[in-house]
């Protein structure tokens, strides 16, 4: 094994530059007055500050998560800066106007926001530290019906919607990071799906950390009426720092009868070093509602990057007929640690739940898979498929399997494989023997191991995956 | 094309061979036989540059160039292929990709176009009939689940698609029935030709039923102590190895009474 492990050196993080730009900056520390700080500063109707205080004073009562297999240093929650926005030299009337360091910064992460060279067919919402800096393809959706914008700005323009929805999936008080990304979030992205409308392109939010002392504390609502349907992507990065940054993100999907929405991830936050200095900690609440019939929401990640991740995004199969999907890929190495999977809770009839599962741990990183399928007594033939594999590259990394099945109604089906592989000196040696390359042959094995969630991605992020897959893996010495 | 001089290899410290002589000419096909824990296997894997293994004296010459210096992955773009004894399986990688990969680097190392899928296609389809194999066999993973005939048989369908110049077949003919032993050695037998060269690695004399030999080497303790042709294998067969061991050991001691 050990020419296959020392051919796993780092590979250097190409996103890990900072950019230099003047940001409107919280007092660091928590208390009350940071959050009626935060509110003000945003503009935000009433019942907003409610919201947050209610989770603040929630979050006070409760106490940091023990039980995920992972270990870090205690996070002191006072030394961390809760809203830091980069400083707009006046006010924006379109994206032409947006800062050139920002709109250079997200060009140099492949994430062109300029109207003549943006992505074709992906609408995008940039969010830098706290706040998104610009939204593509706005007008263009809005001609369909479709609201994409950053959480701020739908506060102020749909409050109803807001009112309605945010804090139905997720409550304030459900879990440490969730009640404390409810506190303090300062953006993140808004989509309305209305009836009917299949959404005429995919849209995406990309999220970069830059200020080294600032937590990232973002919101995503996603809503999708009756029929309706959306595939939405999310890319994140950050610079190096040799300081650990906390991200501690909610993500709140609904999907009404028949709707259908499609979460990808690829997660690529900065991972530290191979000693295991600096990287983000990658606390993450993600859950989708199946309030409707026949509706479905689809979670697919590619997790690389990250310190620390815990991580389950999840889906409540409420509506008869709802379908739940969790497919994943984590791929840890040097010193990370991820604790992540799902929850499939089914309460509707003939729910169905699929979750595949691919852990890859090299270096000294350790992987665990960590999933609940719930059948509540109401859900009649719910069914629930897991397919949970783990393969090890070296010596020095762990891999673990956490799976809970709680059932409570006698008719359903439940599932559940796994594996454990190792890649061998010996498959190694057999590509090298047909003439491929060392790298290639580490790139062949990773991307087939990973095939069945690669496979779930819309077409460009599935490129990107298995090329981000093969970079944190390989490397040129031979 | 293949000279070996004196070539000392070990294994965790476990000296294995002990100054291996032999030379390979383009068109030839060379038998090496030897009881068990001879030196055979290792000397397959050394030629192919098995990390485990480490020279420690001697040289190994390919058409001039030192063949110890190259990566695996070098060796085997210039031509050089072993057929495993045990092929390994790649759950997850499909055989045409696994085999397109392999072909394209080839090409790439010789300066010539790389196939797209569906031009490789169709060399795989012309060529998987010399080993009989089942298509379906070419979108499952590699090797995985196959029987140990059918790993076989897939061994030497990527020696048909990759064309060496030296093939080495490591005990391929052991676990193989009757019809693959035939299978196996007809598609020896169709790429052979006077520009390439096998080395087949056997315990049995059964292989060269099928395929002619034009030498027969037996390697004891690691060094050859017998070389012949087509006969000596007979004879082995017939005799066992024991023979030989007496032999050298009558050798040595005479030579020991001599100093």
């Amino acid at each position: 094994m050990s020419a296959i492990a020392a051919s796993l050196a780092t590979q250097e993080y190409k996103y890990g530059f900072t950019t230099d730009i003047e940001s409107d900056v919280a007092p660091r520390g928590l208390t009350e007055d940071t959050i009626r700080l935060i509110s003000e500063k945003k503009g935000e109707p009433e019942f907003m500050l409610e919201f947050r205080l209610k989770a603040f004073r929630q979050w006070l009562k409760m106490v940091e998560p023990t039980w995920p297999n992972v270990t870090y240093p205690a996070i002191d929650y006072q030394d961390i800066i809760y809203y830091s926005a980069p400083k707009p030299k006046k006010k924006l009337n379109s994206l032409d106007e947006v800062d050139p360091e920002l709109l250079d910064t997200f060009a140099k992460l492949g994430i062109p926001l300029n109207e003549q060279k943006m992505l074709a067919n992906v609408a995008v919402d940039a969010i830098f530290d706290s706040v998104s800096v610009a939204t593509t393809y706005r007008e263009k959706l809005l001609e369909h019906g479709v609201i994409f914008c950053s959480f701020s700005e739908a506060v102020k323009d749909h409050p109803e919607l807001i009112k309605k929805y945010l804090g139905t999936v997720v409550p304030v008080g459900d879990n440490y990071f969730a009640a404390l990304n409810s506190a303090v979030f300062s953006d993140g992205s808004f989509v309305y799906i209305p009836k009917g409308v299949k959404s005429p392109m995919d849209l995406s939010s990309y999220f970069r950390i830059n200020n080294s002392e600032s937590g990232q504390f973002e919101r995503t609502l996603i809503i999708c009426e009756e029929g309706a349907s959306v595939s939405y992507l999310e890319g994140c990065t950050a610079p190096k720092f040799d300081k650990n940054q906390l991200h501690a993100a909610v993500v709140e999907l609904i999907a009404l009868d028949n709707a259908e929405i499609k979460y990808s991830t690829v997660q690529n936050w900065y991972a530290g070093d191979e000693e295991g200095r600096g990287g983000i900690y990658n606390f993450v609440t993600k859950r989708g509602k199946c309030q409707g019939k026949n509706s479905k929401i689809s979670w697919t990640q590619v997790e690389t990057g990250s310190a620390i991740t815990w991580k389950y995004p999840s889906c409540v199969l409420i509506g008869d007929n709802s379908v739940g999907e969790f497919y994943s890929v984590a791929l840890t190495n040097h010193r990370q640690q991820a604790d992540t999977g799902t929850k499939m809770i089914h309460v509707g009839k003939n729910t169905k739940s699929t979750i595949v599962s691919k852990g890859i741990s090299a270096g000294k990183s350790n992987n665990s898979y960590r999933g609940l399928v719930k059948v509540m007594p109401g859900a009649e033939n719910a069914r629930s498929y897991t397919q949970c594999d783990s393969m090890l590259i070296g010596q020095d990394c762990g891999a673990n399997t956490f799976p809970y099945i709680e059932v409570s109604n006698n008719s359903s089906k439940i599932e559940h494989e796994a594996t454990t592989s190792k890649i061998s000196e010996e498959q190694i040696f057999y590509f090298m023997q047909r003439g491929i390359p060392q790298e290639d042959a580490i790139s062949m094995i990773i991307n087939g191991f990973c095939k069945e969630v690669i496979r779930e991605l819309p077409m460009e992020f599935a490129v990107e995956a298995q090329r981000l897959l093969g970079l944190k893996l390989e490397n040129s010495v031979g | 094309m293949l000279e070996i001089r004196n070539l000392h290899a070990k294994i965790n410290d476990a000296e294995i061979l002990r100054g291996i002589n032999l030379t390979v000419k383009p068109g030839e096909i060379h038998a090496i036989m030897g009881p068990n824990g001879s030196g055979k296997s290792t000397l397959s894997k050394v030629l192919s540059g098995h990390p485990s293994y480490e020279v420690t004296e001697g040289e190994v010459l390919y058409f001039g160039k030192n063949l110890l210096e190259m990566e695996p992955d070098e060796r085997a773009r210039e031509g050089v292929f072993l057929a495993f004894q045990y092929p390994i399986e790649i759950p997850g990688v499909s055989n045409a990709s696994f085999l397109r990969t392999a072909y394209n680097q080839v090409r790439k190392h010789n300066g010539e176009e790389e196939l797209d899928p569906l031009e490789f296609d169709d060399l795989l389809q012309e060529k998987i009939q010399i080993v009989e194999m089942d298509k379906a066999f070419i979108d499952r993973s590699v090797n995985e689940g196959f029987s140990g005939g059918e790993k076989k048989r897939n061994e030497i369908l990527q020696m048909a698609i990759l064309d060496p110049k030296l093939a080495i077949l490591d005990e391929t003919d052991s676990g193989l029935d009757i019809d693959a032993l035939r299978i196996v050695s007809n598609g020896v037998n169709k790429l052979h030709s006077d520009t390439n060269a096998f080395i087949l690695v056997t315990h049995y004399q059964r292989l060269l039923n099928y395929i002619q030999p034009d030498y027969v080497h037996v390697l004891v303790n690691g060094r050859i102590v017998k070389s012949g042709t087509k006969e000596l294998a007979l004879e082995l067969e017939e005799r066992g190895y024991d023979w030989i061991r007496d032999e050298i050991e009558a050798a040595g001691a005479a030579a020991g009474a001599g100093a």
